[in-house]
């Protein structure tokens, strides 16, 4: 891992870093103070989706009650405002991820969407039968499946880079894999099922030696790591809204200008057009050629909001508040008889995901779940991950800015009654 | 707990951690596979079908408590019977367990399937109970068609 990533990624504690609250964080997530089975809510499922604060259910409830209109359509106060706020996120989101111009930000439902886009446009267009894709043995099935569907039809290959027993990718390996077939590096940023980071700092440059373009999967590093776009220099960078504390079904997909301005459109429709006639259709310029129809207004403003709390409280400091949970929970975890940490890479993200003696996930998730704790059980979208490791499914807690040691302190007791009552 | 404990009573428990009639007979005639994608279960259930009668049911595969005990239960509960009263048996049996046939089925006095009444409490975890009753029913029927239940 080089030293320019580790600055970005800021898992270390430095003293700049602004001090963070998380139990008074906690008070802004409405949900977090509600009961379940008659216990407080303990919720470890963060990498799923995450909780939203006040701030971003209140953004949303003003754009529906005060600014509510299409966008980019009418010339009424009302339209122009809204229009205003919806372009306003896409500044916010440029300078959340330091894109280095707003046209490169295109608004998807998520970061699946993102992944099409780029498979459907980019992939469909300058990808030939014989070239090669590399994505990782630790991908999200949105970040495989599309890529298969490719091969099947266009005879392009798909190669898979290997991961060690921590979880960890392995570079050298991972270079090996690159040759001048290589078009395509698609890739997670942060693992869902196991948690670990990924150096693409690294990964972007030796890609770029043999000519090939990145894609990052961002979905869980966003919300963890301060992500500088043109720092990494790559090429895609796809994320969710909803992980980010955002409202569902709005996510981003980053592209570089140079290439948005090359790939066809993805869909067709209103909003991406200047001109329709039956014989010839001029398409809009970037990113409007690639939001055909009318897009997730009041997602896009909850987004905007999301990413301002999430500014505001300081990634850096959320970032040291998480690692410095992760590592007790690590610690606490790794006291209990039988269980076992899957995942256990050196630089890690807030995903705890583990098994324990003979009893299966589902069944530990089940008496979690009476305590009150909800936890992911299964394959977490990453049946490879799940091979890999030889388990059918896990446990997973996965942290969030809200969660504290208590948040931690319920899960080990809620393991102890899983001991208790499987003996 | 309470409930807890009517879901993980002691017999199933133990049906979990040794599971009765379990490996692929050399005898069987039929089979099918059942899956459940939601929490990666998946099993095989083998039948000796002779003379209208399931002579023999044995399974072999993984996944939590409720869908080992549940396949370990039933193919002591089968073993032996005509091949309608099995069909009746699987009828019962998903009836008490989803609610349907207007709730009139219940596991009462169906002998050792009792232990998986505490199932009920827990929606999400009927699948699992009745997984491997739909691939003894698929096997039956000849349908050589993963089961898959959600
Ligand atoms: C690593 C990773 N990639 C992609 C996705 C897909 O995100 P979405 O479902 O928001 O499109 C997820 C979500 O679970 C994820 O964790």
């Amino acid at each position: 891992m080089n030293e320019s990533v580790h600055a970005v990624q800021t898992a270390p504690a430095k003293p700049a870093i602004e001090p963070f609250d998380a139990a008074r964080a906690r008070g802004d997530f409405p949900i977090l103070s509600r009961r379940v089975h008659g216990r407080p809510l303990v919720f470890l499922d963060s990498a799923a989706s995450a909780q939203k604060p006040g701030a971003v259910i209140d953004a949303v409830r003003h754009c529906y009650e005060a600014e509510y209109a299409n966008v980019h359509r009418g010339i009424y106060w009302l339209s122009e405002r809204a229009t205003e706020a919806f372009e306003g996120v896409r500044k916010t989101v440029a300078q959340f991820i330091n894109a280095a111009e707003e046209r490169e930000i295109v608004f998807v439902r998520g970061t699946t969407e993102a992944i099409n886009l780029v498979a459907h446009s980019f992939g469909r267009y300058s990808l030939e039968a014989g070239d090669e894709i590399v994505i990782s043995a630790m991908e999200h099935h949105s970040n495989i499946v599309p890529w298969q569907i490719l091969r099947d039809e266009m005879g392009v290959k798909l190669i898979i880079a290997p991961i060690d027993d921590d979880g960890e990718l392995m570079m050298e390996a991972f270079a090996k894999l690159l040759g001048p077939r290589t078009k395509l590096v698609a890739i997670t940023h942060v693992s869902n099922a196991l948690g670990s980071i990924v150096d693409v700092r690294e990964i972007v440059r030796l890609a770029h030696e043999v000519g090939a373009r990145v894609l990052i999967d961002g979905a869980q590093a966003v919300p963890h790591l301060g992500v500088d776009v043109q720092e990494l220099d790559c090429d895609f960078y796809a994320f969710s809204g909803h992980k980010l504390y955002g409202p569902n079904a709005i996510g981003v997909l980053y592209a570089k200008a140079e290439l948005l301005e090359t790939m066809p459109p993805y869909q067709g429709g209103g909003d991406m057009i200047l001109s329709v006639t039956f014989d010839k259709t001029e398409y809009n310029a970037i990113p409007y050629k690639f939001e055909a129809g009318t897009p997730n207004i009041a997602g896009t403003i909850g987004l905007g909001a999301a990413i301002d709390y999430v500014s505001a409280l300081g990634l850096p400091g959320i970032a040291a508040h998480e690692q410095d949970l992760l590592h007790y929970a690590t610690a606490r975890l790794k006291e209990i008889d039988g269980l076992r940490l899957i995942g256990t890479a050196r630089d890690k993200a807030s995903v705890l995901s583990f098994t324990l003696a003979d009893v299966h996930a589902h069944d530990i998730g089940t008496v979690l779940d009476r305590e009150g704790i909800a936890v992911r059980t299964g394959h977490h979208c990453a049946l490879p991950v799940m091979d890999r490791f030889g388990v059918p499914a896990t446990v997973r807690a996965s942290l969030g800015l809200y969660n504290t040691r208590d948040d931690v302190d319920a899960l080990i007791d809620g393991l102890g009654k899983v001991r208790e009552i499987f003996g | 707990m309470s409930e807890l404990r009517d879901l993980y009573q002691e017999v199933i428990l133990d049906h979990y951690r040794r599971p009765r009639n379990f490996g692929k007979s050399p005898l069987s005639n039929r089979q099918a596979n059942g899956h459940n994608p939601l929490c990666g279960d998946k099993l095989t259930v083998y039948l000796l079908v002779e003379d209208g009668r399931v002579e023999e049911v044995t399974f072999e595969g993984a996944g939590c408590a409720i869908s080992v005990a549940s396949a370990s239960l039933m193919t002591e509960m089968l073993k032996g019977l005509s091949v309608a009263d099995a069909r009746a048996l699987f009828e019962r049996f998903q009836g008490a367990m989803t609610g349907a046939n207007d709730g009139v089925d219940s596991l009462e006095d169906l002998d050792k399937l009792t232990v998986l009444s505490g199932v009920k409490e827990f929606p999400v975890r009927v699948k699992c109970a009745t997984l491997a009753w739909h691939t003894f029913k698929s096997a039956l029927d000849e349908s050589h068609e993963t089961v898959v239940t959600e």
